[in-house]
């Protein structure tokens, strides 16, 4: 084929006209692979709110429940932790809650909304891991002025009793609250904010 | 039969592709041990995808009957025990021997021009097979497969903007679960399969395109005989065809050795806390990547701050891939480079090891200064690669190879 005499930009434009749309088509069928990989209707109903009753629940004990799959711990502390919390706060990184860890209803000194019931979601901010609770104080491989939290086994990182890191360790921020209310006195809804929130 | 090979050579290069690749392939006639690994990783991709294939048979990618599924096969399928065992060595095996190709790439200068390709091309196998082996370790369903891969899907979390969100897509659920599982099943036994296989057939034919490199780093093609025919090449069959026929032999005693004997190799090849099956409101007390991974693990726990840690990580891999321009010295083998590459190499490995060996531990504050010190000595190589290969006091390097 000879192409002596023929307008070889036109011929370049047509082909990048055609790129240009064969590109945009794959782009569009690459939609549905992509949005494939979401969480499912399935997944995501089963990341419904979840109910807890707690008037069983002692001073002092962790009750764990599934929520989305988490660990979701409820913490319901003594009046003398609650104390403690005040003192720790210099060796804290984000004592005063100022990252976006929790809902606005939780950012307070005690990261909750009643103030003897902590509710976390029990993974590590580090790296996924979930935090042991140790509320045993003075634990000997946590230290003599351990006062109390969660510790995790995977890297190290410490916890107080509102769930807020410790400065010096792996992880970034303090323990997520997720968002709850209380549908009564001795029943938390963990998963919504309730309409009064 | 001539008559069938004819009629076949007629319709297809079959006589002509065996010519390029095998029969007048010629390759350097000094070739010593370090040239056995490249053979021997593409053995064991074929062990990996034909054991592989007939543990699909038997495995079910489910949340709920994934981890049964593999004591179903180490218990009572007819030599499940064996495919799968041959499996998961051939996994760890898998590693050795490509560390020990890279490293004799790096000690006679393989990856240097007009190499870069062949190189490149071997990094991209490398981090595919990286990507295999993770998803591979998930299938299992036991303890560490699920913790080890929120560990390491957590990572992404550290992205800012996008971190949380994708995340999420690569689960496709709000914690590791079943679709992140089949998904896993999917990635591991059909899509990352093909790209490796199709990278390796490109990492074979930029090598038969340029040639062998060799322990002296010397280009046999310069020299040629009145035939065409590098004065110092030996055709690939039935030289080296039978020569890599003994390091199999060899290879394969140590192999089965593993696979019959050893093969959790004590907790190394296959961790104990993945005979546990995975729960996801219990973490294991020690969570560690398997033996392969410990090294770009440790460099990741180095760094206190998780987004920098990260990208150390990354950029620990990342930097391979540029290492053909980082080297800026002509001299390809380490046989005539001066001692500072020498000490420079050495170093390299050391903190390979030391990483790795780090990686598998739980920290401590020792440790964790050892790991920082590792990783300053492992991106040192980089560095003082770059400022000394310039002008590198090299030896002269001979016009034939040696023997």
């Amino acid at each position: 084929m000879t192409t002596d005499n023929v307008d070889t930009s036109k011929r370049r434009t047509l082909t990048l006209a055609t790129s240009a749309v064969a590109a945009v088509g794959t782009g569009f069928v690459a939609v549905p692979f992509v949005a494939s990989w979401s969480p499912s209707e399935r997944a995501k109903t089963a990341g419904a709110p979840v109910e807890v009753d707690i008037s069983k629940l002692d001073e002092g004990r962790l009750l764990t429940v599934e929520w989305r799959g988490k660990p979701v711990w409820i913490v319901k502390r003594s009046a003398k932790a609650l104390e403690d919390l005040k003192t720790l706060e210099d060796s804290l990184s984000d004592a005063a809650s100022e990252k976006e860890q929790q809902p606005a209803y939780a950012t307070n000194a005690t990261r909750s909304r009643k103030p003897e019931i902590l509710v976390l979601v029990g993974i590590c901010t580090h790296l996924g891991c979930s935090p042991t609770f140790r509320p045993d104080l003075a634990a000997a491989d946590l230290g003599s002025d351990w006062l109390g939290g969660f510790f995790c086994p995977c890297h190290g990182s410490k916890f107080d009793l509102a769930g807020r890191v410790y400065s010096g360790v792996p992880a970034p921020t303090n323990l997520e609250v997720p968002p709850h209310y209380y549908v009564s006195d001795n029943v938390i809804l963990v998963g919504e904010d309730g309409s009064a929130a | 039969m001539e008559k069938l090979l004819n009629w076949v050579d007629d319709r297809f290069p079959l006589t002509s592709m065996w010519n390029d690749h095998m029969g007048q392939y010629y390759a350097p006639k000094n070739f010593n041990f370090w040239y056995f690994f490249g053979s021997l990783a593409l053995l064991v991709l074929v062990i990996q995808i034909v054991s592989g294939i007939f543990l699909t048979m038997h495995y079910k990618p489910d949340g709920a009957l994934a981890f049964a599924s593999v004591e179903y096969i180490m218990r009572d399928v007819p030599y499940g025990w064996l495919i799968r065992y041959m499996h998961s060595t051939g996994a760890s095996a898998f590693f050795i021997v490509v560390y020990l190709h890279m490293f004799r790439g790096l000690m006679y200068g393989s990856y240097k021009q007009p190499r870069e390709l062949i190189w490149l091309f071997g990094m991209f196998i490398y981090l595919a097979l990286m990507a295999e082996a993770f998803m591979g370790y998930l299938l299992p369903w036991g303890q560490m497969s699920y913790w080890g891969a929120q560990v390491i899907i957590s990572l992404f979390g550290a992205i800012p903007w996008i971190g949380d969100a994708l995340t999420l897509w690569i689960r496709g659920d709000y914690v590791i679960s079943d679709a992140t599982l089949n998904r896993f099943f999917a990635l591991h036994v059909i899509a990352l399969p093909l790209v490796l296989v199709g990278l390796v057939v490109a990492h074979i034919i930029a090598l038969h395109e340029v040639g062998s490199n060799n322990p002296d780093g010397v280009e046999i093609k310069k020299t040629k005989g009145a035939d065409g025919i590098p004065l110092d090449g030996i055709p690939f069959h039935p030289y080296y065809s039978v020569k890599d026929i003994v390091g199999v032999v060899v290879f394969l005693m140590f192999f089965v050795a593993v696979m019959f004997f050893a093969p959790e190799m004590g907790g190394y090849f296959i961790e104990h806390a993945n005979f546990v099956p995975a729960d996801p409101l219990k973490t294991p007390e020690h969570i560690a990547p398997v033996w392969y991974f410990t090294p770009f693990y440790a460099i990741l726990r180095a760094v206190p701050d998780k987004l920098m840690g990260v990208i150390a990580m990354f950029a620990s891999i990342a930097v391979l891939f540029v290492l053909p321009w980082i080297d800026r010295c002509k001299v390809k083998s380490i046989r005539y480079r001066a001692t500072i590459y020498k000490v420079n190499l050495a170093a390299f490995v050391v903190s390979f090891l030391v990483l790795g060996y780090l990686g598998m531990l739980p920290t401590t504050p020792g440790r964790v200064i050892a790991a920082q010190i590792g990783s300053i000595v492992y991106f040192g190589f980089f560095v003082v690669l770059w400022y000394t290969s310039k002008n590198e006091n090299t030896k002269p390097v001979p016009e034939r190879v040696t023997k």
